[in-house]
């Protein structure tokens, strides 16, 4: 694996997320969880501090960190485009919305931009089947979507990075 | 910890301050009566309140703007004079099912019930509604049959069929506060088992009550119990666990109970872990629902405050904390043995059973695992016993079960139905039939492990025993309605390609059956099917449906047998035709242009992504074959209909 050179206090950031599971649940897991959420990946040196806190194998905590769908060994995008492939989404034609998504970006579910803006992934079912085909950007939910929609969101959210720039 | 009465949930005062009774530990069984009989005696059905679901499914659709709304403008009413002054109560609920028509809101006590509610309806709501007691129609439901409008919330057709022992509390209570629960009667069953009943009693109860495994496989829960108990007397140790991984896609019965109702959740546990004799319990929660572990979230730390999670319960001798597991975004893990490695921080990779959870679960000690569901109809078999519980339902199916009704259905929602109640009333009494007068073609229940029920099946009575005689299973609850325009080996192609990607690969059939399956069905769709490839298919489903370790593998290949039993024919038609009856499968359709409709607007033309279309402005359009990727924009922008969707012979020119 090669490491990357991360920032001191992203290590003692990592540390801290890591001392406070092991005091209190104690759980491998839950702590990757931590360190995805804060940073939108598992940097290489925060898999090797793990298993030195949690005492187990590298090639366990690796396993871990590449077997369940949350985790991510590269860096994500700044925003998170979640396409939903469940089942009432796939009826109502979310495989084209995906699609679309795909054509838009220039990329395949699972990637991320060049830029990287967008990272493009497909989740299995939120439970919000009413609004179905959905779209997460973020956190924020668009219902009924459609390839046209696609059109606009994508634009929505290009303008919204020029503004800030 | 008074508050204002009537005012159990929020209060929200001229001032706009926020007053919540905080909550102290309850030290005996007296002190928790004590208390309950002070929140049920300050809820008060008869004041206005103003309810506004707060799910996930409204969220989406800005329910939170409008509470927000209703909040900003109710606070806001100080210049009116004292006599129209109204005190009204707001209180965000879970969700109450009718996803379809979100966000939803309802006034107290009418139960007027109004529907795909705006932020900027709400100035109107309270001038008319509330003020002057004068119902605004456009916000009611109108009933596609007949046309009329209905007000009231218990009159409308979606819940006239529906039974709900557990979905009731979930429009009426916030979920965040554990005073709701308790007013009304929350926690009675948990007092009434310390009290009244040994652990021997509360689990020949449970066997009694005939309840059964919502998880999908209807286990008796009762004799469950039993043998974890058993196993626990010898060794000390067990363990509790609830199942909220729910990864079916399609369904979510389990989020929007755990979202709207937590302690319902928590009681059946607390419960469970008093007959079984257990002192840890976990709830293995999907980190896709965030309000759900919030809720939940919520909901434990308001029980411990309360002394009702925690060491020494309400003054007894029995103790239990329940710890919180959040899923990483893997379906095998909704496999018990999956589950549990999971819980213990490994991959999550079944293992083969025997020996069941009951006898070695997690970290080798015996542990009892329930879904969502089953945990929440603990405490109703408890406080009504198990007489009661069995008046609904069927001889061997009893109870009643929450399905989430999605797809190509008019009421899109989650009902919660009496066992043995049929198909047709689901579909089309509660579910308001399909959409755009379009014909219906199967329902498929249990996702990606269940089948699908064609339309000769329709009146088919829903139990455990039946579903599974005609290839569907009862599953977690997932009913998905497919219509005419739903290719059904597309369908058996989606599923399929769910569990490929699903499967966790440590057993070989899984792993390679899942693939090789999903590859014929890809090239069937793709228009390379084989003659023979049905054959092909069954001989795969059967290896993978004996061999494979877990239930998901076992499962995997029910959608794909389940198609091929009801439609042969269309899986005959993609191979020996070429042709997809539903015109879905890209590689045997095709788009053209009608030249009779088209007008040579160029909007098609415009937004075709591929640069397939050609043609001047005012004259007919022509699309090239070799060039359109069949993604469809150009028939759903052309607004006369002039796009033409064929496929096989019925291709034109």
């Amino acid at each position: 694996m090669p490491v990357t050179a991360v920032e001191e206090t992203t290590l003692s950031a990592i540390n801290e997320i890591l001392r406070d599971e092991a005091l209190g649940e104690g759980s491998l897991i839950g702590a990757l969880e931590e360190i995805q959420e804060r940073y939108r990946y598992l940097p290489p040196e925060a898999l090797i501090l793990a298993s030195e806190y949690f005492n187990v194998p590298l090639a366990q905590t690796y396993s871990v960190a590449t077997f369940y769908n949350a985790f991510s060994l590269k860096p994500k995008g700044k925003h998170c485009l979640h396409v939903c492939m469940g089942t009432a989404c796939h009826v109502r034609g979310s495989p084209q919305v995906l699609d679309r998504l795909e054509t838009k970006l220039g990329i395949k579910s699972g990637e991320t931009t060049e830029d990287k803006l967008f990272t493009l992934e497909t989740v299995n079912c939120l439970g919000a089947c009413a609004l179905g085909p959905i779209v997460v950007t973020d956190e924020a939910y668009s219902g009924a979507m459609t390839p046209q929609k696609v059109d606009q969101l994508i634009k929505n959210l290009h303008r919204m990075e020029e503004a800030q720039v | 910890m008074k508050t204002a009465p009537g005012m159990a949930g929020y209060f929200q005062d001229y001032g706009g301050d926020l007053i919540i009774d905080p909550i102290s530990k309850l030290q005996s069984v007296s002190e928790f009566e004590i208390w309950q009989n002070l929140l049920a005696s300050e809820w008060d059905d008869t004041q206005p309140c103003v309810r506004v679901c707060d799910g996930t499914g409204c969220r989406a659709l800005g329910s939170q703007k409008v509470l927000e709304k209703l909040r900003q403008e109710l606070g806001q009413t100080k210049a009116i004079p004292l006599e129209h002054m109204i005190s009204v109560e707001i209180v965000g609920t879970g969700c109450p099912g009718f996803c379809e028509c979100g966000p939803l809101l309802t006034i107290y006590p009418e139960q007027v019930s109004y529907q795909r509610v705006k932020p900027g309806d709400i100035p109107e709501i309270i001038q008319k509604t509330l003020r002057e007691k004068k119902i605004i129609e456009r916000l009611l439901y109108t009933d596609p049959q007949t046309g009329k409008h209905i007000y009231r919330e218990p009159e409308l057709p979606f819940y006239q069929k529906q039974k709900r022992m557990l979905l009731d509390f979930n429009g009426r209570i916030d979920p965040t506060r554990i005073q709701d629960y308790i007013a009304l009667g929350g926690y009675r069953s948990l007092v009434k088992a310390l009290i009244s009943l040994n652990p021997d009693e509360i689990i020949a109860e449970v066997k009694a009550s005939g309840l059964r495994g919502r998880g999908g496989a209807g286990f008796s829960t009762g004799l469950k119990w039993e043998m974890c108990r058993r196993n626990i007397l010898r060794t000390k140790i067990g363990y509790i666990i609830c199942n909220a991984d729910e990864g079916d896609p399609g369904a979510f019965m389990d989020r929007s109970l755990m979202e709207g109702n937590p302690h319902s959740v928590i009681e059946g546990m607390l419960i469970g872990a008093y007959a079984m004799n257990v002192q840890q319990g976990f709830v293995y929660i999907r980190a896709e629902y965030p309000l759900a572990v919030e809720n939940l979230r919520i909901a434990i730390h308001q029980a411990e405050q309360a002394g009702l999670l925690g060491d020494n319960i309400l003054g007894t001798d029995f103790s239990f904390r329940l710890h919180v597991r959040l899923g990483a975004g893997a379906f095998v893990c909704g496999e018990e043995t999956a589950l549990m490695a999971s819980v213990e921080g490994r991959v999550g990779e079944p293992h083969p059973r025997p020996p069941y959870p009951a006898e070695s679960g997690l970290w080798g000690q015996p542990t009892n695992i329930n879904n969502v569901e089953t945990w929440a109809n603990i405490p109703f078999i408890i406080k009504q016993g198990a007489r009661i519980f069995a008046e609904t339902g069927t001889d061997k199916s009893k109870g009643t079960k929450i399905f989430s009704l999605v797809g190509k259905i008019n009421n899109t929602g989650l009902v919660e139905v009496p066992m043995g109640i049929t198909l047709r009333e689901i579909i089309y009494d509660i579910g308001g039939g399909l959409p755009n007068g379009k014909a219906f073609k199967a329902a498929q229940l249990g996702g990606p492990s269940g089948g699908c029920l064609p339309a000769e099946h329709l009146d088919t009575k829903i139990d455990y025993e039946s579903l599974t005689a005609l290839g569907a299973i009862m599953g977690s609850g997932g009913m998905v309605v497919a219509d005419e325009d739903t290719c059904m080996v597309d369908f058996a192609r989606y599923f399929m390609s769910f569990t490929q990607q699903e499967s966790c690969g440590k057993c070989t059939p899984c792993r390679i059956g899942t693939k090789a399956m999903l590859a014929t069905l890809e090239r069937i769709c793709a228009g390379g099917g084989l003659p023979g490839d049905i054959e092909y298919l069954l001989e795969v489903a059967e290896t993978v449906r004996t061999s494979s370790l877990c239930g998901l593998g076992q499962t995997a290949p029910n959608p794909v047998l389940s198609t091929i039993r009801y439609f042969r024919d269309e899986y005959e038609a993609h191979i020996f035709d070429k042709i997809c009856p539903a015109k879905v499968c890209k590689g045997l359709i095709s788009y053209s242009v009608i030249p009779e409709l088209c007008n040579g607007c160029q909007v098609c033309l415009r937004n075709c992504p591929a640069g397939a279309i050609s043609g001047a402005k005012q004259q007919v359009h022509r699309i090239d074959e070799a060039l359109c990727t069949r993604c469809g924009m150009c028939k759903s922008v052309c607004k006369f209909e002039a796009i033409g969707l064929y496929s096989g012979a019925m291709v034109a020119i």
